[in-house]
């Protein structure tokens, strides 16, 4: 159960608490996120709606462990992200998070299978069961025929499967979204989405997702709006508005 | 190892770029081969000279004669245990541009003083055998296609005329870096057959019975024979053989200054290329960051490609400047000693690797530092 009252969740996965993201600019001081409480339990599909400039991505960054907050605490799966050192962010990260960005993000110089790889390259793992993981991650992306392809070779669609594959690969604790069908038609953004939620509903994966597509956010079991720095749930959203 | 596919994807998305890079790392190396060559070249006889023995030659200059009579005087003065001598001839075979240095020699103590030329008996016995005979250094043999029984004229520029000689050996040097180029011939056939200078000899070498007597040596043979006709000035034969390099200019400051130059180009251009490299990546950096690679991770990929890039352009120039040196002495005798040796050619590449890292170490540090979110909001 998603929920952003604060109030202590002895099963949640994801645990945010008072988190403040204040940016200085010059001598100007910008409150992005204000005090913000999260609960997500595992196997949850959370969206964060919002407008532009409302710190959607700058959450998004924090849970991820891309960005450290001006205060508060994010924990996952019991491990305080807020405390560790670059290097162990680094290796959390690499172990707990797939990310799956608006632009794919895919290196062009390398080929579906590569890019899929590249999480892998940082495990112990032999090269037989790289290909192995690679080749399972591609195939539920609907994309095993397309392993020496290169970015440019592929439609946007297909980069963004790619892309999620990269995120499933290494099987990670949580997915991060950041508006993954923003750069897509609507039937590429349809497929993206069923296979979003068929990772949830068949695979269990715990889903945080930030869009700006109403439609995009129906697929999620709850919608948050960010507004002011603060969460606020979807019905309260209508309701003040 | 299981980067290397990533780091040589990285390398050739830019192949023009990248291929001129590695290009000039190997003009550069292949400089660097070619003057190291010539810098051996020019003070192989220095490396090789002996240190117990010393050259006695006429204290105005080299090319003043001294006379015969001065052997037996050297002979006798104390550590001296032989003293031989040469004459150079200077002539030229078919045209000056085939030069070889040509020395008529005592051929009684000769081979004595020099044991480093391999020489086998039976030809040796065939040259003293011989008043016209002529032993010649494998380099010069090979050179122009003689051997033993072969008879060559050469044409005289001290003493005009054509000189006729047999060959009647042909010598080896025992260690890398003696000097095959030589042609040795009886002086007594010069002596009988030249119309002036007779009774005179170019220099000494003479052998002290231990190196830790050569100053006081030298010392001895300038002090006999000062305030005579025939002051001599007598060195080492290494301090001799460096002398000779040096007329010809400080030449390790020479390679060192424009090797300076060069190597500081090259860090230019490379620190460009991994410059321009990074910068057109950020935003992929970002996303390896993103994906759990480490700070450090990410300094050793692009330190790793700036080094692929110089190991692969070090080789190329160096192994360019090897296949050129095998080739032999380009300049048709001037530089005998022709060769690069397999420490001059790892001690390029370890330079080409210093640049590579000096090349690679900011933008290196630089994709390191740099901040995710900073990093992807450029995509």
């Amino acid at each position: 159960m998603v929920s952003i009252d604060g109030v202590e969740h002895s099963d949640s996965l994801i645990r945010v608490r008072n988190l403040n993201k204040i940016y200085r600019r010059g001598g100007e001081t910008i409150e992005v996120l204000q005090g913000l409480n999260l609960d997500v339990e595992k196997g949850e599909f959370v969206a964060f709606m919002g407008p532009s400039g409302s710190g959607k991505t700058t959450l998004l960054n924090l849970l991820g462990g891309l960005d450290t907050p001006t205060s508060g605490t994010v924990t996952v799966d019991g491990d305080e992200i807020t405390n560790m050192s670059g290097r162990h962010l680094a290796s959390w990260r690499a172990r707990h998070v797939g990310f799956i960005f608006q632009m794919y993000n895919l290196i062009p110089v390398l080929t579906a299978f590569q890019n899929v790889e590249l999480p892998l390259l940082l495990t112990k793992l032999s090269k037989a069961k790289r290909r192995q993981h690679v080749e399972t991650a591609l195939s539920l992306v609907g994309l095993a025929d397309r392993v020496s392809h290169y970015p440019r070779q592929l439609s946007g669609g297909q980069e963004q499967r790619v892309a999620i594959a990269r995120a499933i690969v290494t099987d990670p604790t949580f997915l991060l979204c950041d508006e993954p069908t923003g750069d897509l038609d609507r039937k590429s953004a349809e497929e993206i989405l069923d296979l979003l939620t068929e990772l949830e509903s068949e695979h269990g994966k715990t889903i945080l997702m930030v869009t700006h597509d109403p439609l995009a956010a129906e697929r999620a079991d709850m919608t948050l709006h960010l507004d002011k720095g603060a969460l606020v749930e979807a019905a309260e959203q209508a309701a003040a508005s | 190892m299981k980067y290397l596919p990533f780091i040589f994807r990285n390398l050739f998305r830019k192949k023009t770029r990248t291929i001129l890079t590695i290009g000039s790392i190997a003009v550069a190396l292949f400089l660097y081969g070619l003057l190291v060559t010539i810098e051996t070249a020019l003070n192989a006889g220095v490396d090789v000279a002996g240190v117990d023995r010393l050259i006695v030659r006429n204290k105005i200059s080299l090319i003043m004669p001294l006379p015969l009579s001065y052997q037996e005087r050297l002979r006798q003065i104390d550590h001296v245990t032989e003293a031989t001598f040469a004459t150079w001839f200077g002539g030229i075979y078919q045209e000056p541009k085939n030069f070889f240095p040509q020395f008529a020699i005592d051929t009684d103590t000769y081979r004595t003083l020099f044991p480093e030329f391999q020489i086998p008996d039976a030809e040796w016995q065939a040259f003293l055998a011989d008043q016209q005979g002529a032993v010649v250094g494998r380099l010069t043999a090979d050179r122009f296609g003689w051997k033993v029984g072969d008879r060559i004229p050469l044409q005289g520029t001290i003493w005009t005329g054509t000189w006729e000689f047999n060959i009647r050996a042909i010598f080896e040097g025992s260690r890398q870096g003696d000097d095959e180029s030589q042609f040795w011939f009886h002086w007594k056939f010069l002596e009988e057959s030249r119309p002036w200078g007779k009774g005179t000899v170019g220099w000494y070498t003479v052998k002290v019975d231990d190196p830790d007597h050569s100053v006081s040596v030298s010392a001895a043979i300038d002090e006999r024979f000062s305030n005579s006709a025939n002051e001599t000035s007598t060195e080492t034969e290494q301090a001799f053989a460096a002398g000779f390099a040096k007329q010809i200019g400080n030449i390790k400051m020479l390679i060192m200054s424009i090797g300076a130059v060069v190597l500081f180009t090259l860090l230019l251009v490379t620190g460009n290329t991994m410059a321009m490299a990074v910068r057109e990546r950020v935003p992929e950096l970002g996303v390896l960051k993103t994906l759990g690679y480490g700070d450090k991770t990410v300094l050793f990929l692009v330190l790793a490609e700036s080094l692929l890039i110089a190991f692969v352009g070090g080789v190329l120039g160096v192994g360019l400047a090897k296949l050129f040196t095998m080739g032999g002495d380009p300049t048709g005798g001037m530089l005998p000693i022709f060769f690069l040796s397999s420490g001059e050619m790892l001690l390029g590449i370890a330079i080409a690797l210093l640049v590579g890292i000096a090349a690679g170490v900011i933008p290196a540090l630089t994709a390191m530092n740099l901040r995710i979110v900073d990093a992807l909001r450029r995509v």
